[in-house]
This record gives C-alpha cells, sequence and structure tokens, in this order.
C-alpha cells in the first residue's frame, strides 16, 4: 500500500471475530445537502455501540469532516460523484491491549491524496482552513489514507473502552 | 438553516437556526462579511443557542468574521454555544481568540 499515513496508537492485531458485524454500508453522492443525513446516521451508530455522548459526537465529527474533505478537495467540489461508507462493530488489539470499537472505511474516485501534505495546518495561526484534518487526528484513535485501485481509502477506528494494561506489562 | 437579524444593544444579532456545516456555512459567512464590511455594524452578535452542530468550514466562515471585524475595528460576540460547538471551538484552540458569551443577556450587556 502506498502513501499510508498512520496515527501512533495504530493497530497491530486485528481479529474478524462473529462481534465485527457490519452496521452499514453507504452509498452516497458528493453533495453536502447529504451531510445532515450521514451525521444522523453515523449518531445512531454510535448509539447502538454504546459509546459515551462525547465519543459518539467524536465519531460523527470525524466522518462529517473527512466527508467535506472528499467533496471539496478530492472531487474538488463537484456534485453527484460517488463515495462509499462502510461502518462495522471492530475488535482487536492496539498498544493498549484488547479493544472493541467502531471502524468507519470511507471510498471515493477522486484525485489522488498525497499524505505528505495531508497535515493541516498549525492550530497557533489564526485563519480559515486546515482544521477539518487535524478534528479527525483529534477525534479517533486510529486514521489511515490510503490509494487503491484508484480510489482513495481513510479507514477511522474509535475505540469503545480501552482495556487497562495488566500490571507489569510495558504494551508494544 | 436558518439566518434572522434583529436589532440589539449597539449593533445587530444574527440569529442562526440550524447545523452551520459544509452546505450552510457559505450563508454563515455571507451574512457575517454583510453585516461587518457592507453595513459596517459597530457590534454584531451571534446568536448559536439554535446550533446543534458547527464543523470546520462553519469554523471558518467565523473566523473570517472576526478578521474582518478586527480590520474595522467593530466587535464580534458569540453567545449561546451548545456543548457541540463548544467543544469544536476548544479543538480548534479558538475559544480564547473569539469574545464568547454564555447568553444574550450578558452579550449585549458586554
Amino acid at each position: 500500500m502506498r502513501g499510508r499515513v498512520s496515527k501512533s496508537r495504530t493497530t497491530r492485531r486485528e481479529s474478524k471475530q462473529p462481534n465485527d458485524e457490519m452496521l452499514l454500508k453507504l452509498e452516497l453522492r458528493s453533495n453536502p445537502e447529504a451531510l445532515c443525513l450521514v451525521r444522523a446516521t453515523v449518531e445512531r451508530a454510535a448509539e447502538v455501540l454504546h459509546f459515551p455522548e462525547g465519543d459518539a459526537r467524536a465519531i460523527v465529527r470525524s466522518v462529517d469532516e473527512a466527508l467535506a474533505n472528499v467533496m471539496r478537495h478530492a472531487y474538488g467540489g463537484r456534485q453527484g460523484l460517488p463515495i462509499e461508507m462502510r461502518c462495522r462493530r471492530w475488535s482487536g488489539e492496539s498498544i493498549e491491549g484488547k479493544q472493541s470499537g467502531i471502524e468507519i472505511v470511507l471510498q471515493d474516485h477522486g484525485i489522488a491524496v498525497d499524505p505528505a501534505k495531508m497535515k493541516g495546518r498549525p492550530l497557533n495561526e489564526i485563519r480559515p482552513g486546515g482544521l477539518g484534518l487535524h478534528f479527525i487526528r483529534q477525534s479517533m484513535d486510529v486514521v489511515e489514507f490510503s490509494r487503491k485501485n484508484g480510489k482513495n481509502q481513510l479507514r477511522m477506528v474509535k475505540y469503545l473502552t480501552p482495556t487497562p494494561r495488566p500490571a507489569g506489562s510495558e504494551g508494544e | 438553516m436558518d439566518i434572522a437579524a434583529r436589532p440589539a444593544a449597539g449593533g445587530t444579532i444574527l440569529d442562526i437556526t440550524g447545523d452551520i456545516d459544509l452546505a450552510h456555512s457559505p450563508a454563515v459567512r455571507k451574512a457575517l462579511l454583510q453585516e461587518i464590511k457592507e453595513k459596517k455594524t459597530p457590534k454584531v452578535y451571534l446568536n448559536l443557542e439554535k446550533v446543534r452542530y458547527i464543523d470546520s468550514s462553519g469554523i471558518a466562515s467565523l473566523v473570517e468574521g472576526l478578521k474582518a471585524s478586527r480590520d474595522l475595528g467593530s466587535r464580534l460576540v458569540l453567545y449561546g454555544l451548545s456543548k457541540s460547538v463548544r467543544e469544536v471551538m476548544e479543538l480548534s484552540r479558538l475559544q480564547k481568540i473569539f469574545e464568547i458569551h454564555d447568553d444574550e443577556a450578558q452579550a449585549t450587556a458586554s
């Protein structure tokens, strides 16, 4: 996989157990008016998985910002182009031990995203723009960009409840 | 999304109803810049009591309004921020850059 950018808490091992069930698969178009519908849907999905209110807001914010980025940057503001969103219950291991949570994968057919440019702006600069990616990185535990078969893919995971590390464990 | 203007102490209140997202932030930007740059309103109060959600494009519109008001020596005052909107302000580290009050009485008395 080329051009992969991950957060430091990226998972090492993930299991596809019976609990890893698909919750949602949405095919939407690059129309900003659709964002409110997706937000409402993702909020319900987070509630179904018993995420606390604050975490549910973080998940909704990340999906909204990611979709807005696809519409504005990958598709350059052109409307009616396809975006796919898949959302599943997730379980696996992270540097903090066994985790469960939600995995959201977005795919689009827009121009290739350059991970080197996906940094957002420094927060001490007071100017419009450059905040969306910062919100996503602040809100999710795993954020991975990739390009496969002519599609941009963004994979995000939010852990439900961090499992305490066993005593004496130094982690990974 | 609905934006309504009404007179207030030394300026204008813009009552915003709805989510300020990619679909609607251009309307907020336009209304703000119209008050600040075209009408030269000395104090523009942004009532966010009925805003459940704001995204980064909405924040960008507010920052543009703030910059315009600073350039012209006027004031942009925000009030009635929901938990969600306040969170986004904090994530942007802008909560100390904007003049923010809890409610209309406090904002207009400022």
